[in-house]
């Protein structure tokens, strides 16, 4: 039940996804969201909808995985869609009452479902190719321009990555104490919001007393191993940027260049 | 009839996918009202996974579990009723305790099943005493107590709920030799007065065979053995090749035996062991200085 949950999980592998270099794939990331959200009619938007698939079936992960991360938020995108149908302007498709479906409501509710749905797959593609400790590593290296701000940014990323870590033991404490619970009894299932809300306290009472007991063990831990922060820290793994990476930033500039042209070549739907 | 009966009870974790594994394969056998069963099995071998499914915290993949005769699936929404009545510890309970004084955490069980007020009381307080909880730690904060007195208010919360059978999942890990001695003893007494089914899942051979009428051998998923505990710890070479052991004095005597020595395969505990020396060495003739 709570192990379905697949953000920001590492699926070991060898795609060219796999053997890219974190901090590229975080710039590449961020312009591929971008350029999700630049395209202004059903040709551009037709182009990064296609790319994001062809990244997902690069990285050679399981089409099921992707499905989960996708179920997770399904709500969230049929919501906002549906929403979007009933805004908007242009030729009136369907009326009752005050709600009117106009073609510019069901052009926006597509584009926001597709922008959503590529959003959350090309992310996916990210966790799913990256272990843990290779995003933060590249997150830390990529933000080291603002240590100038006094921004502690390798402490930043190694809370950040023991959050990472934890979040699957959390996970599998969770189970083991909502199991205990159900054991003596406890309702998890049913009633009204108060009471479901009152059944999660003896779940979430224990878990924060074992979170703060892992903390303080885990800080002891990284005391004995003389851990004082990131200065002067030298590292096992360094970074490369590698042949691969070149190609990634290659074909992401030319994805993103035909977006631009589409854009100004093809008419904008909010034309 | 058995209390407890399972049916080819097989359970599959991530079934119809490329990495579904069978945890428990086609378990079946059956428990009488009043025994007390010892679990062992090598880490991984299905164990907890096939005690999780005895009170319906998981659902098998198929087979059946039968509590007094009855599936406990054939009312998938009743299936608390069961939880009530098939009591189950797991490992490291203390971690489950969440209330404000010990008192409310024991009485937590009980309050689910929907008892009164002075039924819930008379409960705590037996719970409390038969795990040897002293009166004045329960109006204390659960996290005030000690590693060891944790442990038994988190046992108090099950045997509160009075379970026809219990279901013990290591319940002496990480305790000092004189808490697990104390613990066990107590367990064994609750299981003497109350005459209730107990199953006691454990690594440690002694704890076993010190109180188990019967010993459920778990290996792969599958059962390896289920007999009397004189004659299980008897296959110690079977045992061993699961990555088990016998009890210390059982290995012991066996080796007196391979020496030609005629005492009895069957000594599970250090006194049986003395005495059964003791009367070797008189019959030789021989008396200790």
């Amino acid at each position: 039940m709570v192990r379905d949950i697949t953000l920001g999980q590492y699926f070991p592998g060898n795609s060219p996804l796999h053997r890219m270099d974190p901090r590229a794939k975080i710039v590449l990331l961020v312009a591929f969201i971008v350029f999700i959200f630049v395209g202004q009619n059903f040709y551009a938007l037709a182009l990064m909808t296609v790319s994001v698939l062809a990244v997902v079936v690069m990285t050679g992960v399981p089409a099921g995985m992707y499905f989960k991360s996708l179920k997770m938020i399904l709500f969230v995108i049929l919501f906002t869609a549906v929403l979007n149908l009933f805004y908007g302007s242009g030729q009136v498709l369907w009326q009752w009452g005050f709600l009117r479906i106009t073609q510019g409501g069901v052009n926006n509710a597509i584009f926001i479902a597709v922008r959503i749905a590529s959003l959350i797959l090309i992310s996916s593609s990210l966790t799913f190719t990256t272990s843990p400790t290779d995003l933060t590593d590249g997150l830390e290296r990529l933000l080291k321009p603002l240590t100038v701000f006094h921004i502690k940014v390798h402490d930043l990323a190694m809370m950040m990555t023991i959050a990472l870590r934890f979040v699957p033991t959390l996970l599998e404490e969770t189970d083991k104490i909502m199991s205990a619970q159900k054991a003596r009894g406890a309702d998890m299932e049913s009633g009204g919001l108060i009471q479901r809300v009152k059944a999660l306290i003896p779940i979430l009472v224990p878990l924060f007393v074992s979170s703060f007991r892992r903390a303080y063990d885990l800080a002891m831990a990284m005391e004995c191993r003389c851990y004082r922060g990131g200065q002067g820290r030298t590292r096992m793994k360094q970074l490369h940027l590698t042949a691969v990476d070149v190609w990634a930033v290659v074909l992401t500039a030319a994805v993103c260049a035909g977006v631009i042209l589409l854009n100004i070549f093809m008419p904008s739907i909010w034309a | 009839m058995p209390i407890l009966e399972t049916r080819d009870l097989t359970y599959i974790y991530g079934a119809n996918t490329p990495m579904s594994k069978t945890a428990v394969d086609h378990v079946s056998l059956s428990v009488e009202q009043g025994e007390f069963i010892g679990v062992i099995g090598h880490t991984g071998s299905g164990k907890s996974t096939f005690v999780q499914q005895l009170n319906g915290l998981l659902r098998p993949t198929s087979g059946q579990v039968l509590l007094k005769g009855a599936d406990i699936w054939a009312q998938p929404k009743r299936i608390r009723e069961v939880r009530f009545q098939v009591g189950m510890v797991f490992q490291y309970p203390e971690y489950q305790l969440f209330e404000e004084t010990v008192y409310k955490d024991i009485a937590f069980g009980p309050h689910n099943m929907g008892l009164d007020e002075p039924e819930i009381d008379k409960r705590v307080r037996t719970a409390a005493a038969f795990t040897g909880l002293k009166e004045e730690l329960l109006q204390k904060s659960p996290f005030e107590l000690s590693g060891g007195e944790k442990r038994r208010a988190a046992i108090a919360g099950v045997i509160a709920m009075d379970p026809e059978v219990l279901i013990l999942d290591e319940p002496t890990a990480g305790l000092d030799p004189r808490g697990r001695d104390v613990l066990l003893s107590q367990i064994m007494d609750y299981h003497t007065q109350r005459k209730n089914t107990i199953l006691l899942v454990s690594h440690s051979m002694e704890d076993i065979a010190r109180i188990a009428d019967r010993v459920l051998v778990i290996n792969e998923g599958k059962v390896a053995m289920f007999d009397e505990t004189a004659r299980v710890f008897a296959r110690g070479q079977e045992l061993y090749q699961m990555g088990l052991r016998v009890p210390q004095i059982t290995q012991v005597m066996m080796q007196l035996r391979q020496r030609g020595f005629p005492v009895d395969a069957g000594v599970l505990t250090v006194e049986q062991g003395l005495r059964e020396i003791l009367r070797l060495l008189g019959k030789e003739g021989v008396t200790r200085g």
